[in-house]
């Protein structure tokens, strides 16, 4: 029933233990197994509709829906929620979790065990951290106790939203910002159809901080959610890096 | 009248930087407009020229544009309560600015986003004279305003909901309130025509609204032709509004307010009223989005929020004097 559940539930479950996942899974903006979730039925998190598929459990969000949980439980249909994962560790935990509640244990210690291999590796490369600004719409930036400044930090970027104080979300004016005057500008992909919110990614002050540095646009699905596919997202990181390092002597 | 004049610019001027000199990057006052006039490297004359620059420029453009269409079409119809944003006309020029940013008609052709909104603007702005008749009551126009703008507000609301972007349906406030926040010299491009050739029509109008106050026959008899007025004044509101609300979403009580307030100083006649509720707008509107810096930096606090605040009370007081007439 929540995107990021159902990406670890696709990971983790055997065959035909999964009937439905939510329809955001099948987004390719959003999900990073668009592809995976097709072969699924999915589902809008309404209460009915997944009352009438009569599932064993619901596997959700703790922020998703409220009322449709409580409403699930009231019929009688068990429903484990998971917290968010904000940390690499955290991601972990959710995958273990995972496996414990669908009996997989085995794939899920496998999943974990690549993640970690491959998340050492990350670590191990170390050096002057270029100093980077996620700016999404609306001037919405991530600090460091979110799963975007964490995979900044852990690709060996230096996050400038807590150099401003922020550990969480929030607004940093684009005046600020163009005093920073930060090494990149990592920006959220437009989604479809206009938004005045999204036209400040592209005004002509972030054209300027990017025409002197090289730049990143990154793509959301890799980036929301606490599974192995943060890897990918690192990885792009870790190459943005390297760049500016090479670009800065 | 020279005073006025010579008051209201200075408050302008004054206001204007002020505009450039107030924003969460601190930098100070002298090194500020340095680094807006001499040339240089770095942020701060970024963080001048492209942003509070056009910021400031687009406060002063549209406020003056507001002024300008109210006091001209107070004058025309000879009622206190004809304003771009309360009749309805900002509304309809917003409906138009939207359908062509989703429609993607903004995206495709040049000015297509004013242009568009110039059209919804003179839709609006017809169908008010249509409905007031040529010298309507205060009530039929505040009716026909009323529908107009409550239909146009439905419609752009609904054109964002439909929209697949996330980030659409939040939008609905700015259209609604106006807010020039993270505008850029684009915008101050797409603005400027429009409002330029409204405002050139709108100050044609003055010798011919300084006629009407001694009534439509007498005016005619001075060789001023109505039905040639009514189409400036047409055109001329749309093209400035429309050029404003394309940019900035519907802005009220500006058109509303300052002439109002400026009418004691210009003697009641009409025509100078024009140019002087264009300075009193820019002044209105460049302290408005001064207030907003200040109030709540962070947030983007909307303008309209301000004008509303400022212009609401006034209603109390029309409201006040009618009753005092009346008895």
């Amino acid at each position: 029933m929540n995107l990021c559940t159902d990406q670890l539930a696709m990971l983790v479950a055997g065959a035909g233990q999964l009937v439905s996942v939510s329809h955001v899974a099948r987004d390719p903006l959003s999900s990073a197994m668009a592809k995976e979730a097709a072969a699924y039925p999915v589902n809008h998190g309404l209460a009915e509709e997944i009352y009438l598929m009569q599932p064993d459990l619901v596997i959700t969000g703790s922020f998703t829906a409220r009322a449709t949980v409580d409403m699930l439980t009231r019929l009688g249909i068990e429903v484990v929620m998971f917290e968010p994962a904000a940390t690499m560790a955290q991601i972990t935990d959710r995958i273990e979790q995972m496996g414990a509640v669908l009996g997989q244990q085995k794939r899920a210690a496998a999943l974990i065990t690549e993640f970690d291999t491959q998340l050492a590796a990350f670590q191990a490369e170390q050096g002057a951290r270029p100093r980077a600004a996620l700016y999404y719409a609306n001037g919405y930036t991530l600090g460091d106790k979110t799963l975007a400044g964490q995979i900044l930090t852990t690709a060996g970027l230096a996050n400038i939203a807590a150099e401003y104080g922020f550990s969480g979300g929030g607004v940093i004016p684009l005046e600020v910002l163009a005093m920073a005057q930060p090494d990149t500008v990592i920006t959220g992909r437009p989604y479809p159809g206009a938004s005045r919110s999204e036209e400040i990614v592209r005004h002509p002050v972030i054209d300027t901080l990017r025409r002197a540095h090289p730049d990143a646009s990154i793509s959301n699905s890799d980036w929301v959610c606490g599974t192995p596919f943060v890897l990918r997202a690192i990885d792009d990181m870790v190459a943005l890096r390297r760049e500016i390092q090479k670009a800065t002597p | 009248m020279t005073r006025l004049a010579f008051g209201l610019s200075g408050l302008v001027a004054v206001l204007f930087i002020a505009a450039l000199v107030v924003g969460p990057a601190e930098i100070g006052v002298v090194h500020s407009i340095q680094a807006l006039v001499l040339d240089g490297e770095g942020p701060v004359p970024l963080v001048m020229r492209e942003i509070r620059l056009p910021r400031a420029v687009l406060a002063l453009m549209i406020g003056g544009s507001l002024g300008l269409a109210g006091a001209a079409m107070q004058g025309y119809l000879r009622n206190p309560l004809a304003d771009p944003g309360l009749i309805g006309v900002s509304g309809s020029a917003a409906l138009g600015a939207v359908l062509a940013i989703h429609t993607g008609l903004a995206a495709s052709v040049a000015l297509g986003l004013p242009l568009a909104a110039l059209a919804g603007a003179l839709i609006g702005v017809g169908l008010v004279m249509v409905l007031a008749g040529p010298s309507g009551s205060s009530l039929t126009l505040i009716l026909a305003g009323i529908a107009i703008s409550a239909l146009t507000g439905a419609f752009t609301a609904l054109v964002l909901n439909l929209s697949p972007n996330p980030y659409a349906a939040n939008e609905i406030v700015f259209w609604m309130m106006g807010s020039l926040a993270d505008r850029s010299m684009v915008h101050v491009w797409i603005a400027l025509p429009l409002i330029a050739v409204g405002a050139v029509l709108l100050a044609t109008l003055s010798r011919g609204l300084d006629a009407l106050t001694l009534g439509e026959d007498a005016a005619e008899a001075m060789g001023i032709g109505l039905r040639q007025m009514r189409l400036t004044l047409i055109f001329g509101t749309a093209a400035v509004v429309g050029g404003s609300t394309a940019v900035a979403g519907a802005i009220g009580f500006v058109g509303l307010v300052v002439p109002h307030l400026l009418r004691p100083f210009v003697g009641a006649r009409p025509g100078r009223l024009l140019w002087a509720s264009a300075l009193g707008g820019a002044a209105m509107l460049l302290a408005a989005d001064v207030a907003v810096r200040m109030i709540l930096p962070a947030r983007d606090l909307k303008l309209g929020v301000v004008t509303a605040l400022v212009g609401a009370p006034l209603f109390l007081h029309l409201i006040y004097r009618i009753r005092r007439e009346g008895i």
